[in-house]
C-alpha cells in the first residue's frame, strides 16, 4: 500500500515537472492559432487552426529579417570564435609553460564581466569604427562572451585527450599545429560541435548588446525584433502575432537541443561542474 | 646504427632528482634492457633518451654528437608505448606512413617501407583496418610497424607488453626477439618491470633503482656475480635466499646468499636443518618453504612433485660451495 | 650503488630549453596571441573606458565632449545658500539603491529557489523510471527558450485581463480578483522571479544531475542494506557527496543573476520595484543621455562582480591549471 502510493506521489511529481516546463509553450501554441477576439477568450485546449498570426508575421518587412540578422551574427560570431579557441586551448590544455594558470583565470574572470560594464566602452568602440547599426556591431561585441566560453570549454575537452597518442605524434616529427590540425581536430569534432551550436544558441539569444548597437528595424536581431512588436497603440498589442514569432523562432532551437541533448548536457557540465 | 652514451645524466622535476648521475654506454645493435622496481627511473630514462623529456644536465651522445638539445623525430628513434598510442581515426597503413608523409618522402618509397613492414610483422591484412578493429596484439604489432617504417637507428620500448595477457606476453616477446636478430645493428632500449622479460631478451641489463645504476652486464653476468645485495635479490627467480648473522658468521659474511635453485634436499650431512612450513608444486619443479630459524623461510627447488608437507623436518645443503654468495655489511659481494 | 646523500641536492634548471621544448612554447605564444588580443580589444579596452567615462560628464550626444570630474559622479555635495548640504551622484540616489536592492533581492531569492528545485527534479532524473529520457527532454524546453521569448510567453499568461494564470487562480479559488502581475509594484518582482525560475531550474537541475551521478551507486546500496533512512541518506550522504557541484553551480547562477538585464526590461519595464543595476545603468546610459552617470554605475556593478569573483577563487582555490597535464 505505501509502495503504490510512494509510486504515485512519485509519477504525479514528474507529471507536474514536466506539465509546468512544457505548459508556458504550449500555451504559445494555442494562442498562436487564434486571432481576433478569439484572442481575448480564455481557452486550454486549441480551438481551430487560424494561421492568419503566421502569415501576418512571416510577410511582414520586419520579422523574416531578424531571423536572417540573427543567422549571420551569430554564425560569423561562432566560427571566429571557434577559430581562434581551438588553437588557444591547445596552447593553454598541451603546453607548459608559466603563466598559464593566470591565462585561464582570465579568461575565466572575462566570461563574467556584466555586459553593462563594457557597454559603454563598446559604445564608443563602435561609434569609432563606424559600425553602428550594422552586424559587425553586433559580431565585435558578442566575441567579449562567446571567446571565453569556447576556449573554457574547448580546454577542458582537450586535456582529456591522451598524452601517449600526442607523443607518438611528436616522434613522428608532428609540429604543433600538425598534431593540432591532423590528430587533434579529427577525434573533436563532436566537441566542436556542441561547443558552437551551446555559443550559437547564446550568441542568438543576446538581447542588451543587440538592442542598443542597432537602431533600426532592418537590421535588428531576432531577440530585439520579438521584444518590440507592438500594435498600433498602448491597447493594442499584437499577442497573436506575438505568440506566432516566439513559436517560429523557438521551434528550430527546440529541436536543436532535443537532438543534441546528451552532448549539450555534457558542455554544460564541462564548463560548469569543475573545481 | 647508433651506439648512445649517458654522461652523468640528471633529471629534475621541480625540485624532485628522478635521474641522479647515470653513466652508461650502450653499445651499437645491442638489446639493452632497462629494468628495476617500480619509480626506479628507468622510463624516465627512456624517455630522456627519446628527448620527450629535457635532460636537466649531463650530456647524450648519439655516435658521438651531443643530442640533448635535439627534437624527437631528429635523434633517429623511434618508440613503442605501452598503450601502443596509435592514431585511432587513421587506418593502419596511414598510422605506419605518417611519419613518412610529414617528412614529405615520396610515395613509391612510403608505400614500400610501410608493406615491407607489414610483411615482417604478419599484418598485412590489416591495413584497410581502424585500430578499434584490432585486438591488443595486433595494435601492439602495429605499433611496431609504425616504429620499423621510421628505420631508426635506436628503437625504444617502454614496457611494450604490460597490457597483453600472460600467453600473448610471450607470443610477442619471442617476436620482437627475432625483429632483433633480422635487424641487425639496430640498437634496441628495452624497459620493464618483469625481469624474465629482461632475462630472456637482453643482450646486456642495465639494473637502476632510485635513479641510479646498480650494475650493468649480461644477464649471466647478472645472475652468477650480481655486485650488490638489491641486484642478486631482484634477479633470478625466485628471489635468492638471504642468510645473516648465526648462519653467515661461519661464512665470514654478513649476509649470505643462495638461490633456491642451487640447494638440495640431504638427509645425511645437511648443512641446515627445519620444519617445511609450504611447498609449491609447478609441475617440472616445486620449490619448498623450510623454516630453519632465520628471519625468512628458505626456499628449496626440488625436481618433479615434491614430497615433502608441511611440518615434515628435512635438512638441506648448497650444491656447492662455489654457489653460494657472500656479501659485506654494505651489501657489497666478497670473493668466493 | 644508490646513497641517499644526493637526494637533497638541487639540481640546476637545464643550461638550455631543447629544441622540442622551444619549439612548442613558441606554438603555444603564436596560438595565444590572437586570442589575447581578441580579448583585450573587446573586453579589457571597452572596460577601462567604461571606467574612465565613469569619471567625466560624457553625454550621450556628444561621446568626446566630457570632462574630467572626478568622483563627482559617484558623489558629491552641494552646499545650498540656506546652508544645508545636498548630497547627489549615484551613491545618494535612491533610485540607485533602490536597484541594487531588487537587485540582490533577486539574485537570493531566484539563486535558492533554482537551487532547491533544481535539486528537486536533480533527484528525479537520477532515479530509474520508464520515460526518463522523455522527462529529461521536456525540462530542456524552458532553458532552450530564448529569454525574451519566455518574457513575452509569460507576460501573456500573467496578463491580467486575458492572462490564463489569473484564470486558473481564480477558478481554483486562490484569489478573488485579477492580478496585474506585470504593471502592479506588488507583483511585478514576483513575477520576475516566476519566469526566471522557470527558465533557469533546468539548468540548475542538469548540473546538479552531473554531480549525483558521479556518486558511486554501491554507497547507496551500502546505506539501505545498512538500513538508513531515505531522508538521513539524503542529507548526510547525498549532499556532501554533491556538494562542490552544488557550490559551483550555485555560483555561477548567482553572477549571472546579479547582471540581469533581458528578463527585467521586457516583461516589467519601467517598473521600479524591479529595476536591476543593469537596467537603470543601461537607462541612464542610452535613454537619459547622462553617458558619464551610467558608466559610473556600470563600473560600481563591475566591482561588486569582480569581488564575488576573486572571494570565490581565493576561498575556492580551484585549481586552474589542471593536474597532471602536459
Amino acid at each position: 500500500m505505501i509502495r503504490y502510493l510512494k509510486w504515485t506521489s512519485f509519477y504525479a511529481l514528474v507529471a507536474v515537472i514536466v506539465v509546468i516546463a512544457v505548459f508556458p509553450f504550449y500555451y504559445a501554441l494555442v494562442t498562436s492559432f487564434k486571432s481576433g477576439t478569439a484572442l481575448f477568450r480564455i481557452t486550454y485546449w486549441p480551438e481551430r487552426f487560424d494561421i492568419s498570426n503566421y502569415v501576418s508575421v512571416l510577410t511582414g518587412r520586419n520579422f523574416p529579417i531578424s531571423i536572417w540578422n540573427s543567422i549571420f551574427v551569430a554564425t560569423l560570431t561562432v566560427v571566429f570564435a571557434l577559430f581562434l579557441a581551438v588553437t588557444a586551448s591547445y596552447a593553454l590544455s598541451r603546453v607548459q609553460f608559466r603563466g598559464r594558470g593566470l591565462i585561464l583565470m582570465t579568461i575565466l574572470a572575462v566570461s563574467m564581466f556584466p555586459q553593462i560594464a563594457v557597454l559603454a566602452g563598446v559604445f564608443e568602440l563602435v561609434r569609432f569604427l563606424g559600425i553602428f547599426n550594422s552586424p559587425w556591431a553586433l559580431i565585435l561585441s558578442y566575441t567579449i562572451f562567446t571567446l571565453p566560453f569556447t576556449v573554457w570549454v574547448l580546454t577542458t575537452f582537450m586535456r582529456d585527450l591522451p598524452i601517449e597518442v600526442e607523443e607518438a605524434a611528436i616522434v613522428d616529427g608532428a609540429s604543433p599545429w600538425v598534431i593540432i590540425t591532423q590528430v587533434f581536430l579529427p577525434l573533436m569534432w563532436p566537441a566542436l560541435v556542441t561547443t558552437g551550436l551551446l555559443a550559437f544558441i547564446g550568441a542568438w539569444n543576446e538581447f542588451l548588446f543587440a538592442l542598443t548597437f542597432t537602431s533600426s528595424e532592418t537590421t535588428r536581431t531576432t531577440p530585439v525584433a520579438i521584444a518590440l512588436l507592438s500594435g498600433a497603440s498602448e491597447q493594442e498589442v499584437p499577442w497573436g502575432n506575438i505568440m506566432a514569432a516566439s513559436v517560429i523562432v523557438t521551434v528550430p532551437l527546440v529541436i536543436l537541443v532535443l537532438i543534441f541533448q546528451r552532448k549539450i548536457v555534457a558542455g554544460l557540465t564541462a564548463g560548469g561542474v569543475k573545481g | 646504427m647508433a651506439h648512445l652514451e649517458l654522461r652523468n645524466v640528471r633529471k629534475a622535476f621541480g625540485a624532485v632528482e628522478v635521474i641522479k648521475g647515470v653513466d652508461l654506454d650502450i653499445r651499437t645493435g645491442e638489446f639493452m634492457v632497462f629494468v628495476g622496481p617500480s619509480g626506479c627511473g628507468k622510463s624516465t630514462l627512456l624517455r630522456l633518451i627519446s628527448g620527450l623529456e629535457d635532460i636537466t644536465s649531463g650530456d647524450l651522445l648519439f655516435d658521438g654528437v651531443r643530442v640533448n638539445n635535439l627534437a624527437p623525430s631528429k635523434r633517429g628513434i623511434a618508440m613503442v608505448f605501452q598503450s601502443y598510442a596509435l592514431y585511432p581515426h587513421m587506418k593502419v597503413y596511414d598510422n605506419m606512413a605518417f611519419g613518412m608523409k610529414l617528412a614529405k618522402a615520396s610515395k613509391e618509397e612510403t608505400d614500400k617501407r610501410v608493406r615491407d613492414a607489414a610483411k615482417l610483422l604478419q599484418i598485412e591484412p590489416y591495413l584497410d583496418r581502424l585500430p578499434k578493429q584490432l585486438s591488443g596484439g595486433q595494435r601492439q604489432r602495429v605499433a611496431i610497424g609504425r616504429a620499423i617504417v621510421r628505420d631508426p637507428k635506436v628503437f625504444l620500448f617502454d614496457e611494450p607488453l604490460s597490457n597483453l595477457d600472460a600467453a600473448l606476453r610471450v607470443a610477442t616477446r619471442i617476436e620482437i626477439a627475432k625483429l632483433h636478430e633480422s635487424m641487425h645493428n639496430v640498437t634496441m632500449i628495452y624497459v620493464t618491470h618483469d625481469q624474465v622479460e629482461a632475462m630472456t631478451l637482453a643482450d646486456r641489463i642495465c639494473v637502476l633503482r632510485d635513479g641510479l645504476v646498480e650494475q650493468v652486464g649480461t644477464p649471466i653476468e647478472l645472475y652468477e656475480k650480481p655486485q650488490s645485495l638489491f641486484v642478486a635479490g631482484f634477479i633470478g627467480s625466485p628471489k635468492m635466499n638471504f642468510l645473516a648473522e648465526k648462519f653467515a658468521d661461519p661464512y665470514k659474511a654478513h649476509t649470505l646468499g643462495v638461490r633456491a635453485e642451487h640447494l638440495k634436499v640431504d638427509s645425511n650431512g645437511a648443512k641446515w636443518k627445519g620444519e617445511v612450513i609450504h611447498s609449491e608444486n609447478l609441475g617440472a619443479d616445486s620449490y619448498v618453504y623450510v623454516d630453519i630459524g632465520s628471519t625468512e623461510p628458505i626456499c628449496v627447488r626440488q625436481h618433479g612433485s615434491s614430497t615433502f608437507h608441511p611440518g615434515d623436518k628435512i635438512g638441506f645443503s648448497p650444491v656447492s660451495d662455489k654457489l653460494i654468495h657472500r656479501f659485506d655489511a654494505s651489501g657489497r659481494p666478497l670473493a668466493h | 650503488m644508490a646513497t641517499e646523500a644526493l637526494d637533497t641536492v638541487v639540481v640546476a634548471r637545464p643550461r638550455e630549453a631543447s629544441e622540442l621544448k622551444a619549439q612548442r612554447v613558441r606554438a603555444a605564444m603564436w596560438f595565444l596571441v590572437p586570442m589575447l588580443a581578441a580579448l583585450a580589444v573587446v573586453a579589457a579596452w571597452p572596460l577601462l573606458r567604461t571606467i574612465y567615462f565613469g569619471f567625466t560628464d560624457t553625454t550621450l550626444n556628444n561621446l568626446y565632449g566630457g570632462e574630467w570630474i572626478g568622483i563627482e559622479n559617484y558623489l558629491n555635495w552641494q552646499v545650498l545658500a540656506s546652508g544645508a548640504v545636498r548630497w547627489r551622484g549615484i551613491l545618494a540616489d535612491p533610485a540607485w539603491w533602490g536597484a541594487v536592492r531588487n537587485t540582490v533581492y533577486f539574485a537570493v531569492i531566484s539563486v535558492t529557489l533554482e537551487t532547491i528545485f533544481g535539486m528537486i527534479v536533480a533527484l528525479v532524473l537520477n532515479a530509474e523510471f520508464r520515460g526518463r529520457g522523455f522527462v529529461r527532454a521536456a525540462i530542456l524546453i524552458p532553458w532552450a527558450i530564448p529569454t525574451i521569448v519566455s518574457a513575452r510567453l509569460w507576460g501573456w499568461m500573467l496578463n491580467d485581463q486575458f492572462g490564463i494564470i489569473n484564470d486558473i487562480l481564480l477558478k481554483l479559488g486562490i484569489i478573488s480578483q485579477k492580478i496585474a502581475w506585470t504593471a502592479s509594484s506588488d507583483t511585478a518582482m514576483t513575477a520576475i522571479l516566476i519566469v526566471d525560475i522557470w527558465k533557469t531550474t533546468p539548468f540548475m537541475a542538469l548540473l546538479i544531475l552531473a554531480g549525483l551521478q558521479m556518486v558511486p551507486r554501491d554507497i547507496y546500496e551500502a546505506a539501505k542494506i545498512d538500513g538508513v533512512h531515505p531522508v538521513k541518506t539524503f542529507f548526510q550522504i547525498t549532499l556532501p557527496l554533491v556538494r562542490p557541484a552544488v557550490m559551483v553551480a550555485v555560483i555561477f547562477r548567482t553572477l549571472d543573476a546579479l547582471r540581469i538585464f533581458d528578463l527585467v526590461y521586457v516583461l516589467t519595464p519601467n517598473s521600479s520595484s524591479t529595476k536591476t543595476m543593469s537596467v537603470i545603468a543601461r537607462e541612464n546610459l542610452i535613454d537619459f543621455n547622462k553617458f558619464g552617470y551610467g558608466s559610473a554605475q556600470s563600473t560600481l556593478l563591475f566591482m561588486l562582480i569582480a569581488i564575488f569573483v576573486i572571494l570565490y577563487i581565493w576561498l575556492g582555490r580551484v585549481n586552474l591549471s589542471g593536474e597532471g597535464s602536459r
